[in-house]
């Protein structure tokens, strides 16, 4: 599936440059990372069956069953979720299927499915590591961690490998700030990350294994890494400095 | 000084304000929004600009500031669509109000002080439009929208004279889409405004247009690969503020300040849409809707405005008479000559003299030929198609039996519809609009009799012929209880429904039916009885009697003169008959015919249509009528002469004193004259007693109109509606050398 897609784009480029343009305009012209309208092609086109496994056609249910009926359209994110969850990836056909489910158009599901960016619209790799590049993570060292996984798996930002393991994307802030920088795999994020821890969690990834989720520096949560300064004392328990009769 | 919003400037349908339509309401689905109608309450007071002005409660800010004469520069705001609020160009200030506000999605609020002219408001809108220029192309002296740019004008008045955004990666560049052979996108150029998904979703009922993308990538289309499939799509053209949605077959052909402007009135369906025919020199340009809040609001349909390339191809433009079996080109003495020699030749008397008329005749014609075959001696006059040829099942006595009684706005106040054998989406584009937009946004229930449809609404199919009626109105199924039920029910009547072999008698039961429901079908204030008629000329035929007498009828005509008639079965004209074809298109009549007289077409001739309501309306000329072409009741005033009966009259104004006489509603014009309530209960009464002994066959009611875009000979010679009768009708690839040409316009 993926070596199809290369193939298309390794035939899409050739193409381009076939045609030489204009040498009119000059200044470039600045494109999306991401394509807003569907193309079919062999793995992704409406006519790909997709639909519920019966877990979570239940699970469906129950969301639906969170909302009045004449709201189902409200469920389109937490259904969207959850094919994405089963197929890893949001296709055409989990949108059309979604679309059906909630009985809404389908141009009311894709509009959701494209505003979000963490619905992925084209195939990704088993392991999709998000590399957050926001300003704390940034002054923390991203890029290099950036680099790090970038350079370890021999793609840039957006790509995925071509063994199909690995698909890296750079995203905004994931809320983990106090363990910068981080990426997130999984759903689990992977925080203080260094160039050496960050090739040692690919390479378990490369494995198959799940390395233990959370700070890689051996720091507990966020707590200060060069030792606690303040509540150090063991903490009193219940009624330890109150009246004897109390106690 | 105390202004009042005058009811022009009010929407038209209660409550539309700060409505926001949900759009899960597709024909398929038959599902609609929960918004109700908005209470029409107590007026509010505020003042603008110092100026005090008294609006509706729920009016938008920007409504009160146009009331107070103040103007609100705005893109996405548009009077007939949902609010939306995305382009912030309408701000205004507002006291104690620590931000501009939006006025477009801001309520007036009673005694509230706001200012459109103040030092932050400018800055304000320069600001603006500053970031929606950031993206925009600089190409306007390439856009056909230049000139009648709404984003251009208002960056002339309220934007600034220098950017300060140098982005070092240029400006967001957009793909085109292909919507069809209609509406050409030129999607770098769009603001997000929203206009033209709002149309498509709330008054097209096209639930495929959306946005996609979010931020600085957001963009309009389908996502997936889709035309835009919708008998209003034209209307996304005229609403686009900007150049990114142009007319496809206008594109590159002229610009607004080259066109002559003429008001007139549209003749492809009975609605009578107001229009205006932009032309340059002998030649239409382009069509585009007149605002007219009783007929067609804003909108028209794409037959209507994209026909007209229709106006140049096959066009008679010298009289032609028939040599063995070819045509020969004659003056047009030569030709008058001819058809009364084939009159003489045919020996044809009485009611062996037939006048046909087709879907485009005006009415001075109509009222011209009628006077002519009948001082020949001939009741024969007919219309073209179905059973024309016959006396017409309601008859023609009473107005109300052919009319659409309650009138066009008038089907938004109906709170429960019966369509039979119709299908509006069809037959009359804009009013299907209508019923849509009831539909949303009232408790408004329809049920369909005949051929199902996409209506863009939801529908109770009750059946497809008489027998469904005869259930429906012996009370049987939801929707009879519902109808039973409702303040204001209404029938709506298909023209074609008199063409069929159940016709007489689903006319009948319906007759009786209203007779029996009279307490609330036939009141003072409302007639739920309504024919939609889908010809233009055949309001205004009924109206002056232009109608066989049943003696007539049975007679075998040896003297056939087509009016525009081109809907013929040329099996029921025998091959021994005089034929003679006046009308402006070479299509079938013109082959049966043994003399071709040229006439002018509508946009060509300043002549009077009759549309379904009895809405008298005056078209305009815009460009002459081609070589020797000319206006049709000229043509029979000269013929009448040839043949030794000369009519009476001279000049247009002695026509229309004639059709005073035949009707005096034919010279009141833009007005519907209601039927009295006991006319109308008399003209039913008549049309139940003469139908009475009809059997049920039981067959199904069929469709009159299977291709929507060629219904007439314009639309038949049209290329534009050809291609549209290939992408969307048949879903064919609809031209591939169009696009060529385009490509290398960039």
């Amino acid at each position: 599936m993926l070596a199809a897609r290369a193939a298309r784009r390794a035939a899409f480029a050739a193409a381009r440059t076939a045609v030489c343009p204009r040498p009119l305009s000059t200044s470039a012209c600045r494109r999306s990372d991401a394509l807003f309208v569907h193309r079919d092609t062999e793995y992704n086109n409406p006519k790909i069956p997709f639909e519920f496994t019966p877990e979570n056609r239940k699970k469906a249910q129950t969301i639906l069953s969170h909302y009045p009926p004449q709201y189902k359209k409200a469920a389109i994110i937490p259904l969207l979720h959850l094919g994405q969850e089963q197929l890893g990836w949001t296709s055409i056909s989990v949108m059309n299927y979604v679309a059906k489910l909630v009985e809404v158009t389908p141009m009311r599901v894709y509009e959701v499915a494209t505003f979000y960016t963490m619905f992925n619209r084209e195939p990704v790799g088993k392991n999709f590591v998000q590399v957050c590049t926001t300003t704390p993570c940034m002054l923390r060292g991203s890029n290099e961690i950036l680099d790090t996984v970038c350079t370890h798996l021999g793609v840039k930002p957006g790509q995925t490998t071509p063994d199909g393991k690995f698909t890296v994307v750079e995203v905004e802030c994931q809320g983990a700030c106090s363990n910068a920088p981080m990426m997130v795999v999984h759903d689990d994020f992977y925080e203080d990350l260094t160039p050496e821890t960050t090739r040692r969690l690919l390479d378990a990834f490369a494995k198959g294994e799940r390395p233990k989720s959370g700070p890689q520096s051996g720091r507990h949560t966020s707590e200060n890494s060069a030792g606690l300064t303040a509540l150090t004392s063991k903490p009193y328990g219940p009624g330890e400095h109150c009246q004897p009769d109390f106690q | 000084m105390l202004r009042l919003v005058s009811a022009a400037s009010k929407p038209s349908s209660a409550g539309r304000l700060s409505r926001v339509v949900c759009s899960n309401c597709s024909a398929t689905i038959g599902r609609r929004t929960l918004a109700s109608t908005s209470a029409r309450s107590a007026d509010i007071t505020l003042t603008v600009d110092g100026k005090e002005v008294t609006v509706p409660q729920g009016s938008a800010l920007i409504q009160a500031c146009e009331a107070a004469g103040a103007t609100i520069p705005r893109f996405c705001y548009h009077d007939r669509l949902a609010i939306a609020g995305n382009c912030r160009m309408c701000l205004v200030e507002v006291e104690r109000s620590p931000k501009p506000v939006a006025s477009c999605a801001m309520p007036a609020m009673p005694g509230s002080k706001v200012f459109t002219n103040t030092p932050l408001v400018h800055e304000a809108r320069e600001g603006v439009m500053e970031f929606l220029l950031a993206n925009h192309p600089l190409d306007c002296p390439i856009c056909d929208q230049g000139g009648e740019c709404d984003l251009q004008d208002q960056s002339m008045r309220y934007g600034s004279d220098r950017s300060r955004f140098h982005e070092v990666y240029g400006k967001r560049a957009v793909e085109n889409k292909d919507l069809g052979p209609l509406v050409k996108t030129s999607m770098n150029r769009c603001i997000q405004c929203t206009r033209c998904v709002r149309f498509a979703n709330e008054v097209a009922g096209v639930e495929d247009l959306g946005t996609t993308g979010r931020g600085n990538d957001l963009q309009i289309g389908m996502y997936v690969e889709k035309m835009m499939d919708s008998e209003l799509s034209g209307n996304v053209v005229d609403l686009c503020p900007v150049g990114a949605l142009t007319s496809k077959p206008y594109a590159f052909h002229a610009r607004p300040w080259e066109l002559k402007n003429t008001e007139s009135v549209d003749v492809l369906d009975a609605l009578g849409s107001n229009i205006r025919i932009d032309s340059r020199g002998v030649q239409v340009m382009r069509i585009q809707p007149r605002t007219n809040d009783a007929v067609n609001e804003e909108w028209i349909s794409d037959k209507a405005r994209y026909a007209y390339d229709g106006l140049k191809f096959q066009r008679l433009t010298t009289p032609l008479v028939k040599d063995g079996d070819r045509f020969v080109p004659a003056t047009w003495e030569a030709a008058l000559q001819a058809v009364a020699d084939g009159l003489k030749r045919s020996g044809a008397t009485g009611d062996e003299i037939q006048a046909v008329a087709g879907q485009l005749a005006d009415t001075e014609a109509l009222v011209a030929l009628k006077d002519l075959v009948n001082r020949l001696g001939s009741d024969n006059t007919a219309l073209d198609g179905g059973r024309g040829a016959a006396p017409p099942v309601a008859g023609v006595d009473v107005r109300a039996n052919f009319l659409l009684n309650a009138t066009i706005p008038g089907v938004e106040r109906a709170d429960a519809i019966l369509l039979v054998g119709t299908n509006p989406r069809h037959e009359a584009a804009v009013l299907n609009s209508r019923i849509r937009k009831s539909w949303l946004h009232t408790g408004l229930e329809v049920g369909l009799i005949g051929a199902r449809a996409d209506t863009a609404y939801g529908y109770e199919y009750l059946g497809d012929g008489a027998r469904a009626l005869a259930d429906f109105v012996a009370g049987k199924g939801t929707f009879a209880k519902t109808f039973q039920a409702a303040k204001r029910p209404l029938i709506i009547i298909g023209s074609a429904v008199a063409e069929q072999e159940d016709g007489p008698a689903v006319y009948n039961a319906l007759a009786k039916f209203v007779e029996k429901n009279k307490e609330r079908m036939l009141t003072p204030e409302w007639n739920g009885f309504a024919v939609l008629q889908r010809a233009a000329s055949h309001a205004a035929a009924y109206e002056i009697g232009f109608v066989p007498s049943k003696h007539a009828a049975a007679t075998r005509p040896k003297f056939v003169y087509l009016l525009n008639a081109d809907e013929v079965d040329p099996a029921a004209i025998s091959p021994d008959a005089f034929v003679v074809y006046q009308g402006h298109h070479g299509d079938l009549g013109a082959q049966l015919a043994d003399v071709c007289l040229p006439a002018a077409a509508y946009t060509e001739k300043g002549m009077t249509w009759v549309n379904t309501e009895g809405r008298v309306q005056l078209g305009r000329a815009a460009v002459p009528p081609p070589g020797a072409a000319r206006e049709d009741w000229k043509i029979i005033r000269a013929l009448s002469e040839v043949l030794g009966v000369t009519l009476p009259y001279d000049d247009v104004l002695a026509v229309r004193d004639r059709m005073w006489e035949l009707s005096p509603t034919l010279v009141r014009y833009d007005v519907t004259e209601p039927t009295s309530v006991g006319v109308a209960r008399a003209g039913l009464g008549v049309l139940a007693e003469a139908t009475k002994s009809t059997k049920v066959s039981g067959a199904p009611l069929a469709r009159p109109i299977a291709n929507f875009y060629q219904t007439d000979p314009i639309s038949r010679a049209s290329v534009t509606m050809a291609q549209c009768t290939r992408a969307f009708v048949r879903g064919e690839d609809y031209d591939d050398a169009a696009r060529a040409t385009e490509a290398a316009f960039g």
